[in-house]
């Protein structure tokens, strides 16, 4: 299955870019995206997630076709 | 309700006026309750120069639409604008524009306080502070704005 990921603010720098896609086989969770976008780079602490646009957890499955994204607490207003 | 990623310099008021005379009745509403968010020239005890806000575009705005809906569904409101700041910014500009606008003031007070709030905490932006001496840094975690001694 094909998985868009992306990093922001100092999670991009950390990793070193901002978006790469994945072909990997079913099933996935946050975690091993993570693992395999990473080449399990250890997670940071506070790292946020998200999937498809909504917070999701670690345990989070992720399927065909999703947006995975990792990121530092938000920081806005 | 609305929402607006600006890119460029907004000006809170114009946006203000702008949106009660496209979207709202008058004699319809009795309370407009309003909060701007600008950038200040210091913070944790440091000079600072200059600030980049970064966004996650479309999940920024799902957020923000969520966080909307969920204010709607606690409170009678009649309408809310929620406008942000991306991109380069500088001491004085303003980031972030919340408005209320309920029949009456409990509503549009309350409304507007826990949708700054939600915002700060769930709306994906990120500040990235350039001081004076040229460093750079992230800003790593908001101020708690239920507090009556936050730091300077």
């Amino acid at each position: 299955m094909s998985v868009s990921v992306k990093f922001f603010a100092s999670m991009r720098e950390t990793i070193g870019q901002s978006e790469l896609h994945l072909e990997i086989e079913a099933p996935q969770t946050v975690a091993s995206v993570w693992q395999q976008a990473t080449n399990d780079h250890p997670l940071p602490d506070n790292t946020v997630f998200a999937v498809n646009h909504s917070q999701a957890t670690l345990n989070s499955t992720v399927a065909d076709g999703d947006e995975v994204a990792f990121f530092p607490p938000v920081t806005g207003g | 309700m609305a929402v607006s990623i600006s890119h460029g310099a907004f000006d809170p008021w114009q946006q203000l006026q702008l949106h009660q005379q496209q979207h709202l009745t008058e004699g319809q509403f009795g309370a407009t309750a309003t909060f701007v968010g600008t950038m200040r020239d210091f913070n944790e005890g440091d000079d600072v120069r200059s600030m980049t806000l970064e966004h996650y575009p479309g999940m920024t705005e799902h957020q923000l639409e969520e966080i909307i809906r969920e204010a709607e569904d606690r409170w009678s409101l009649q309408d809310v604008l929620i406008v942000h700041r991306v991109g380069e910014i500088n001491p004085g500009d303003p980031i972030v524009l919340v408005a209320c606008w309920s029949a009456h003031r409990a509503a549009a007070f309350d409304a507007c306080r826990h949708l700054m709030e939600a915002l700060k905490s769930r709306a994906p932006f990120w500040k990235k502070e350039t001081l004076t001496d040229m460093s750079h840094r992230w800003v790593e975690k908001n101020t708690d704005g239920y507090s009556a001694t936050t730091p300077p």
